[in-house]
């Protein structure tokens, strides 16, 4: 029989995460959680995730890197940002899990299901064009999500046409896609911005072994 | 005559076509001139934030720099997404000098200039604030008696930035319902989400919260939603069929946007707002079956 470990070491836990999401503008509330719950409860979404938020920032100062990248619950947030405007201590959970989607790709330890796969597309695509054609988007949403799916689109698709809402050959795009790379490839060179470090309170963790 | 700055967004050339087309009737029917961005790119949404934030602030910042070259008006952006993310945008380079500095610099490189003076604002802002109810109420020529609205706000235009209205408890698009002879209906869930880009991904979950608004809307007698955003109005229109399909329920309920209501009371065409291009008609006088 094989007997897994289902508890982990604290040595084995990253101390540096929560200093590096609160090096990220948006992340620098991180240290100010009560752990009261409310973002969990008023979240239209939390029933599907795997971890609640209130979860995912107690993992993450808790230093569960791996628990926390690999989670699906910062990709079924939709960021309506009633967490954010809740919090009773200002922190903008909507923009932690923006900070820790933006790790799990950089890492590339994130669950490979179609979210992720949606958002890489989207950026290709304004990257390429400087705009985004819905249309095309719909068909690689659809691939993506499976042949069902994506017939299951067809007739929604037939009626946006007749109702002159999906073009089916045309490309939006800007004129001037030269200047907005540019731009872009700026943003790439150079140092990436993080915001100064400042003194935090570090959890005083006595524990020896520590659970997800 | 007021002039304002439109920044349209990807969903308004496309599915959202109703909305600008009703926009733009409306706004010219009231004398106020909109100028598009020149060369405007897309906004960045949710996507491009989960991918690369910095990139994702430049994108936006590069439609408030350009804008920053017109004589200061303010830019009227309709889409929520778009609202979101270029107040997000102006917001965070307020907020970190050191993001800004980067941005700054990047802009520089196409010879754009960033200061953060151009204002983005929602449209049902700018028409029951800088015009106002008062005013809008005096070009009302076809009150639409009797029409049972439900005033749906989304997420976007009420947080986290709070500008159109207060988050929790929202009452400018009753007003505006109002105005236009309607009568809006009580409805709970007027901030909730519609499901965002799950609807696509992730239907069980996506399709899900459609489903609560439907029928909540239905339990309300409601015989239109109105909606101030491309994609909740997608996610509450398009999926009906779909959803009477999954759960035996009948969710039908037409979906229209704020300025097709206000361009019909303020006695503009059906044509004139699209309501032809809408997948179902609410039953107004006037507007046909």
């Amino acid at each position: 029989m094989d007997l897994a470990r289902t508890i982990k070491y604290e040595e084995e836990l990253d101390q540096q995460f929560a200093e590096r999401i609160a090096s990220e503008p948006g992340g620098e509330g991180i240290w100010d959680c009560i752990q009261c719950g409310t973002c969990s409860a008023i979240c239209p979404v939390s029933i599907y995730m795997d971890k609640t938020p209130r979860r995912i920032i107690g993992l993450i100062r808790a230093g569960f890197k791996d628990e926390v990248l690999s989670s699906i619950s910062p990709w079924i947030c939709t960021s309506c940002y009633s967490c954010t405007v809740d919090c009773p201590a200002k922190i903008k959970i909507t923009d932690i899990m923006f900070v820790v989607k933006r790790m799990a790709m950089q890492e590339k330890s994130y669950r490979r299901f179609v979210i992720p796969d949606i958002e890489e597309e989207f950026v290709k695509m304004v990257r390429k064009n400087g705009r985004l054609t819905e249309s095309k988007m719909g068909i690689k949403v659809a691939r993506k999500s499976g042949i069902g799916n994506l017939l299951s689109m067809v007739p929604l698709a037939w009626k946006l046409m007749r109702h002159d809402r999906l073009k089916l050959f045309h490309t939006e795009r800007m004129t001037n896609i030269d200047e907005l790379r540019t731009i872009l490839e700026a943003m790439e060179t150079g140092p990436r911005v993080t915001l100064p470090a400042k003194p935090s309170v570090v959890p005083t963790g006595h524990h020896q072994e520590v659970t997800a | 005559m007021r002039e304002y700055l439109y920044y349209p967004g990807c969903s308004l050339k496309g599915v959202g076509g109703p909305y600008e087309q009703s926009l733009l009737s409306a706004f010219s029917k009231l004398g106020v001139k909109l100028t598009e961005i020149a060369d405007w790119n897309c906004c960045g949404a949710t996507a491009y934030m989960s991918v690369d934030a910095n990139m994702a602030i430049a994108l936006a910042a590069r439609n408030l720099a350009i804008a920053e070259r017109s004589d200061g008006q303010d830019i009227i952006a309709p889409c929520s997404g778009c609202y979101l993310s270029l107040t997000k945008a102006k917001a965070m380079l307020e907020q970190y000098p050191e993001l800004r500095a980067k941005v700054v610099g990047a802009l520089g490189q196409a010879s754009l200039r960033y200061t953060g003076r151009s204002n983005v604002r929602h449209p049902l802002e700018v028409l029951m604030t800088d015009i106002g109810a008062k005013e809008l109420k005096k070009l009302v020529t076809k009150p639409l008696k009797n029409l049972r609205v439900v005033p749906y706000y989304g997420c976007a235009i009420l947080r986290p930035y709070k500008a159109v209205s207060d988050p929790y408890a929202p009452t400018v698009l009753e007003e505006m319902i109002s105005l236009a002879g309607a009568t809006p209906v009580d409805y709970p869930y007027k901030g909730r989400c519609c499901g965002g880009m799950l609807t696509s991904g992730v239907q069980t979950v996506g399709l899900r919260l459609a489903e609560i608004l439907l029928e909540a809307a239905k339990s309300a007698q409601a015989d239109v939603i109105v909606t101030t955003c491309p994609l909740c109005h997608y996610n509450l229109e398009c999926y009906q069929d779909k959803l009477r399909k999954s759960t035996g329920k009948d969710l039908g309920v037409p979906v229209m946007y704020f300025t097709q209501m206000l361009g019909l009371a303020m006695g503009l065409s059906e044509e004139e707002v699209g309501m032809n291009r809408l997948l179902r008609k609410p039953a107004i006088a006037g507007v046909t079956a």
